[in-house]
C-alpha cells in the first residue's frame, strides 16, 4: 500500500465513522494537535469529529535529508472525537484492518503513554499503541487544552504516517517510501528537506525572527482583545513556528527558552478562554437542541 | 442461611502494567471490608488481573445479613416512674428516642438496681440488595494516582470502564456506575476471545481460558517463566529474568506467547548497558546472554497473543530494534567527536531550573561544596585534585546525545565516555557512582571520590529548592529532595564520617547559592528548615535498625548533627534499656533535666552558696563527669558516655534526698537549680530521657 493509497484509505475509514474530513492547516503547525480543527474544538460542550492530514513542521528535526527516519517535516494523520465513543479502541483497531493489518497476524498492544504539550497548555491520558513492537499511533484522552479542563472529553489519534508506511511497504528510509506509483517520498521532500534544514539550521536571520515573533505576539493579543479567536490563534502558531526556528539555530539561551515557552503558553490559554467564551455567545451551535436544554 | 460466591469484574481499557496489582489488591480489599462491616460472613476470596479487568471472587458469602438485636439501657426504674406506676416524662422521651413505644419498654436489674430497657430487633437485608445499593460507591472508592475521565460521563477512573460483571452465585447484579450496567457477561481476549456469558463465578476462571485470558496473575507470570525456560534449552542461551520487567510484561499481556528474535552481531560492539536498556526499558524486551555472561545478538519478546504467524510478529521486532540500535550507535558515534571539556562547556546553556540557572551554574556550586568538604575530610592531595576533577566534569553526559536519547544512562554513560577520554579510573567512577543511590534500596558509591560529590550534589539540589521556596509537602516531592536527603544521610554513615557534621554541608551549601544571590529567605531559617528536613530521613534509617521508636524519639530530639553518632548512641540506648540499672540511671537523669528547666538562663552555679555535703558532691562529680562525657564525645564513644552518666546517677538521688531544691530563700533556690542544669546539659548530650516510655 503507497502513502497515497494510506491516506485514501484512513480518510474513507474515518469518514464512514462520522468524522468531517477537514483539511491540513495552512499556518505552519508542529503537530496535528495545534491545527484549531483540534486545539479549539476540543473545548467547550460541542460534539466534533474530524479527520485530516497534518504536514508537521520540527525544524530541530530537520536532517538534511540523510537521516532515514528523522525529518523537518513529517505527516500525521489525525482524528479527534467528541465526546470520546465508548467503543472508540474497535473502531481504531478497524481503522488498522483497513490499512491491511490483520491483528491475528500480528501483536498489538495498547502501552501507557500519558501526553503532554505545555507549550499549549494541554494534557492527557492514554498510550501508544505498538505494532509488533513499533509505535503507530499516539491514542489520548485530552483531559486539558490550553489550560482549561475539557467537559466533555475528547479522544484524540494521531498516526505517524511515515512510520506506518515504513512498515507497510517494508523499508528503510522515508526517501525511498512509494507515495503513488513511480513517484517516491524523497521525489517529492527529498529537496525541501534539504533547503528546510539549511534554513533553520544555518541560514535563518535570526534578528528577523526575534523582531517576527515580537511582532506575532503582540498582533495575537490586540485580535484577542477584539474577540476575534480564530485570527488571534494564527498569530499563535506563528509565534510557536517562530520559536521553533530561533530554537532549532540555537539563538534561544536555556534561560532564555522558558520564558518564550511561557509567552506562547500564555497566548494559548487566552484563545482557549476566549473561544468558548465566543461560542457560548453564539449559543454553541453544534448542539443539539435537547442537548442545550440538558445543560 | 444459604451461601453463594459473588463475583465482580471491572472491565477497562488497558491499564498502565504499573497500576494492575495495586488496583486489584484495592478491590478486594474494598470488598471483603465493606463485607465485614455490614457482618456478611464469608470464607475466603481471590483476585483476577489482566490489562483489561480487576476481578476479585469472594467465595461461600451469606446471602444476608444476620438479624440485629439490641439492648439500651435507659433512665432507673426510679425516675422513669412516678409512685403510682406511671411512666414519667423521662420514660417517654427515651421511648421516643428509641423509636418505640413506653409499652414496649421493659424493667430489669442493672448493678443492683431497676432500670428501663428497649430492646430492639432489626432484620437483617439481604446481600443482594447491599450490594445493589452500595457497590457504587465502592467502585467509585477505588483510588488512583492519576485517574482520568472520558466521553461525558463524570467517573474518575485509571482508564475508561467498559464494562461491568457482578455475579451472585447464579444471579446477575445490574449495578450501575460509571454509565455502564453490570452483567453476567464478560469478554474474550481482544482479538482471539468471544464474549461470555457466565453462569456461575465459578467458571469464571476456565471460562476466559477457553477465550485466550489468562486472569490468574501468577498462573500468567508462570507461563510466562515455563515459555523462557522453553526457549533456554531450545537454544542453548540463558535469559536472566529481572523481576521488574516480568511483573511488568505480564500485565501487558493475557495471554502469553514468547518468541526469539536477533539482531545484528555488529551492534554487541555498543556499550552492554545501551543495548540492555534499548531491549528492557524501551521495547520490554528480555536481553539473552551465553554461558559466560556476554549478551548474545539475542532478545525475546512476550506476544499477547497466540503462536500465528510468529514470524510476522518477529520480523516486525526485529525491523524496530535494528532502528533503534542505529539511532543508538549513531548518538554513539557522534558523542565520540565531544570532548569532555566541550561537553562541560555545554552545559551552561542546558537549563536545571528557571530561577536556579543552567547545571554549569549547578556544576561550580558542586565544585564549591566538593572542595570544601575534601579539606574538612583531610583527604590527600591526590584525592582532592580527583575530587576537584570529578566534580567538574560530574555532570558533563548530559550535554552527549546518548544521555539526551536514554536519560536512564545518566552516569553509566559518563563513566564509560570518561574511561574512553582517559580521565583517572577513580574519577570516571566517580562520575557514575556521585548519583547513588538512585532509590530506596540501591546501591552507594564504592569510591571516596564518588562519594564526596555525591554529598555535594545531593545537598546543593535540596539546599537550593530551598533556597527559592520549593519544598516538599505530603505526596509532592517532584524533585526527590526526600530521597536525595536520605542518601546524603546513608553515604555519611557508608564511609564512616564522622567529622562532617549535617550543619556544615548545609551551611557550605547556603554559601554557595548566598554567592550568587539565590537565597530567597534568610539563611537561619533555612539552616533550621533543611535541619528538621533530615529529621524524618534519620528516624527511618533508626527505624531501619529496628530500634524501639522511644529510644529513637529520644536520641533525635537533642540533634542529629553526626549521623553516626546518633545512630551510635541509639544502639547503646536501645541495649542499655533492657538492663536492670537502666530504670535507675534514666529516673535520676529525667527528675534533674525536669527541675532544670526552672532553672534562670544565665545562672551559673556559686559553690560558696552550696551549704549540703550533697550539693558540694554532686558539683564535684558533675566536674569529673564533664571530662570524660568531653573525651567520650571526642572519640564518639557512645557506651563510653552512657557509663559516665550512668557513674553520675548515684549521686544525683543522693541530692535529691539530701537536699531541698524549692527552698524559700531565692539565691539558694537558684543556685540550685543552676546546679541541676548543669546535670540537664550533661544528659542531653545523650538524649531526651524523658522521652523514654517505660513499661
Amino acid at each position: 500500500m503507497n502513502v497515497q493509497e494510506m491516506i485514501l484509505a484512513l480518510q474513507s475509514y474515518w469518514a464512514d465513522k462520522g468524522c468531517a474530513l477537514v483539511q491540513p492547516y495552512d499556518v505552519e503547525t508542529g503537530a496535528g494537535t495545534m491545527n484549531p480543527m483540534t486545539f479549539l474544538r476540543a473545548l467547550g460542550p460541542e460534539p466534533w469529529n474530524a479527520a485530516y492530514v497534518e504536514p508537521s513542521r520540527r525544524p530541530a528535526d530537520g536532517r538534511y535529508g540523510e537521516n532515514p527516519n528523522r525529518v523537518y517535516q513529517h505527516h500525521q494523520f489525525q482524528v479527534i472525537m467528541k465526546p470520546s465513543p465508548d467503543n472508540i479502541q474497535e473502531i481504531y483497531l478497524g481503522s488498522l484492518s483497513a490499512l491491511g493489518i490483520d491483528p491475528l497476524q500480528h501483536d498489538i498492544r495498547f502501552v501507557e503513554d500519558n501526553w503532554e504539550n505545555p507549550a499549549m497548555g494541554a494534557a492527557g491520558l492514554g498510550w501508544e499503541v505498538w505494532l509488533d513492537g513499533m509505535e503507530v499511533t499516539q491514542f489520548t484522552y485530552f483531559q486539558q487544552v490550553g489550560g482549561l479542563e475539557v467537559d466533555p472529553v475528547s479522544v484524540e489519534l494521531t498516526y505517524g504516517i511515515e512510520r506506518l508506511a515504513l512498515y507497510l511497504q517494508e523499508k528503510e528510509s522515508v526517501y525511498d517510501l512509494e507515495w503513488t506509483p513511480g513517484v517516491t517520498y524523497g521525489d517529492i521532500f527529498l529537496q525541501p528537506e534539504y533547503e528546510h534544514s539549511k534554513y533553520s539550521f544555518e541560514e535563518s536571520d535570526q534578528q528577523l525572527l526575534f523582531h517576527l515573533f515580537d511582532a506575532y505576539e503582540k498582533e495575537a493579543q490586540r485580535v484577542l482583545q477584539e474577540n476575534l479567536v480564530f485570527a488571534g490563534y494564527d498569530y499563535v502558531l506563528k509565534c510557536s513556528h517562530t520559536f521553533n526556528l530561533l530554537d532549532a539555530r540555537r539563538a534561544i539561551s536555556a534561560t532564555e527558552r522558558t520564558g518564550y515557552l511561557a509567552r506562547v503558553r500564555n497566548l494559548a490559554r487566552q484563545c482557549a478562554k476566549a473561544y468558548v467564551k465566543e461560542r457560548e455567545r453564539l449559543g454553541f451551535p453544534l448542539l443539539k437542541e435537547g442537548e442545550k436544554s440538558n445543560d | 442461611m444459604t451461601k453463594r460466591d459473588l463475583l465482580l469484574e471491572i472491565g477497562v481499557e488497558e491499564i498502565p502494567a504499573r497500576f494492575v496489582d495495586n488496583g486489584v489488591a484495592q478491590l478486594a480489599e474494598k470488598v471483603t471490608d465493606w463485607l465485614t462491616a455490614q457482618r456478611i460472613s464469608f470464607d475466603s476470596y481471590r483476585t483476577f488481573a489482566t490489562p483489561r479487568r480487576l476481578a476479585v471472587i469472594v467465595e461461600n458469602v451469606s446471602d444476608r445479613q444476620p438479624d440485629l438485636e439490641e439492648e439500651v439501657r435507659g433512665p432507673a426504674k426510679r425516675i422513669a416512674m412516678d409512685e403510682e406506676g406511671n411512666w414519667t416524662r423521662a420514660a417517654e422521651g427515651f421511648a421516643r428516642k428509641q423509636g418505640l413505644t413506653t409499652a414496649e419498654l421493659k424493667l430489669a436489674e442493672y448493678k443492683g438496681e431497676t432500670y428501663v430497657f428497649a430492646y430492639k430487633r432489626s432484620s437483617g437485608e439481604l446481600t443482594y440488595n447491599l450490594l445493589l445499593k452500595e457497590l457504587p460507591s465502592l467502585f467509585g472508592s477505588l483510588h488512583f494516582p492519576h485517574g482520568m475521565r472520558w466521553g461525558s460521563g463524570r467517573t474518575r477512573f485509571i482508564r475508561p470502564v467498559r464494562w461491568l460483571t457482578c455475579l451472585w452465585g447464579d444471579e446477575p447484579i445490574p449495578v450501575e456506575w460509571a454509565g455502564k450496567r453490570a452483567t453476567n457477561k464478560t469478554y474474550g481476549h481482544r482479538f482471539l476471545g468471544q464474549e461470555i456469558m457466565l453462569t456461575s463465578p465459578n467458571d469464571y476462571l476456565e471460562a476466559l481460558r477457553e477465550e485466550w485470558v489468562i486472569a490468574d496473575v501468577t498462573e500468567r507470570k508462570q507461563m510466562i517463566r515455563d515459555q523462557l525456560t522453553a526457549l533456554e534449552e531450545e537454544h542453548q542461551f540463558r535469559i536472566p529474568v529481572e523481576e521488574d520487567l516480568l511483573n511488568e510484561i505480564t500485565h501487558l499481556v493475557e495471554y502469553p506467547t514468547s518468541l526469539v528474535g536477533r539482531f545484528q552481531e555488529e551492534f554487541l560492539t555498543l556499550p552492554k548497558e545501551v543495548l540492555i536498556t534499548t531491549m528492557r526499558e524501551h521495547q520490554r524486551y528480555f536481553p539473552v546472554e551465553g554461558e559466560d555472561g556476554r549478551l548474545l545478538p539475542y532478545f525475546v519478546t512476550v506476544r499477547n497473543g497466540d503462536a500465528t504467524a510468529t514470524d510476522l510478529v518477529r520480523k516486525g521486532n526485529e525491523k524496530v530494534l535494528q532502528a533503534r540500535l542505529s539511532d543508538a550507535r549513531f548518538f554513539y558515534e557522534e558523542d565520540q567527536k565531544l570532548s569532555i571539556d566541550e561537553a562541560v562547556a555545554r552545559l551552561d546553556q542546558v537549563i536545571f531550573h528557571d530561577e536556579l540557572g543552567s547545571i554549569g551554574d549547578r556544576t561550580q556550586r558542586i565544585v564549591f561544596i566538593a572542595r570544601e568538604l575534601a579539606q574538612l575530610l583531610e583527604l590527600d592531595e591526590v584525592t582532592r585534585a580527583k575530587v576537584e576533577r570529578a566534580a567538574k566534569i560530574c555532570k558533563f553526559d548530559l550535554s552527549t546525545q546518548m544521555v539526551d536519547e536514554f536519560p536512564e544512562l545518566e552516569g553509566v554513560m559518563g563513566e564509560e565516555y570518561a574511561r574512553q577520554k582517559g580521565e583517572d579510573p577513580e574519577v570516571a567512577l566517580a562520575v557514575r557512582e556521585h548519583l547513588l543511590p538512585r532509590f530506596p534500596g540501591d546501591s552507594l558509591p564504592t569510591g571516596v571520590v564518588g562519594a564526596v560529590i555525591g554529598l555535594a550534589d545531593k545537598m546543593d539540589t535540596i539546599a537550593s529548592f530551598f533556597a527559592i521556596g520549593i519544598v516538599p509537602t505530603g505526596s509532592q516531592d517532584p524533585y526527590g529532595l526526600r530521597r536525595r536527603a536520605a542518601g546524603i544521610l546513608q553515604i555519611l554513615l557508608d564511609q564512616d564520617w564522622r567529622k562532617v557534621s549535617l550543619k556544615q554541608l548545609i551551611l557550605l551549601s547556603l554559601k554557595s547559592l548566598e554567592e550568587k544571590d539565590l537565597l530567597q529567605r534568610s539563611r537561619e531559617s533555612l539552616v533550621a528548615d533543611l535541619e528538621s528536613f533530615f529529621m524524618p530521613r534519620m528516624k527511618a534509617i533508626l527505624q531501619d535498625e529496628e530500634i524501639r521508636y522511644d529510644v529513637i524519639d529520644a536520641v533525635l530530639a537533642v540533634g542529629i548533627h553526626y549521623p553516626h553518632w546518633v545512630v551510635e548512641k541509639a544502639r547503646v540506648l536501645a541495649a542499655q534499656m533492657e538492663e536492670e540499672a537502666f530504670k535507675s540511671v534514666a529516673e535520676g537523669l529525667i527528675r534533674a533535666t525536669n527541675l532544670a528547666q526552672k532553672a534562670e538562663e544565665d545562672r551559673q552555679v556559686d559553690p560558696e552558696l552550696l551549704t549540703e555535703e550533697a550539693e558540694q558532691n554532686l558539683l564535684q562529680k558533675i566536674e569529673e563527669t564533664k571530662e570524660m562525657v568531653h573525651r567520650c564525645q571526642e572519640e564518639r564513644d557512645a557506651a563510653g558516655l552512657y557509663d559516665a552518666l550512668a557513674q553520675l546517677t548515684p549521686t544525683i538521688h543522693q541530692f535529691f534526698d539530701d537536699v531541698m531544691v524549692m527552698v524559700e530563700e531565692e539565691e539558694i533556690r537558684a543556685n540550685r537549680l543552676a546546679l541541676l542544669r548543669e546535670v540537664s546539659t550533661l544528659a542531653n548530650q545523650f538524649a531526651d530521657f524523658d522521652k523514654l516510655v517505660f513499661s
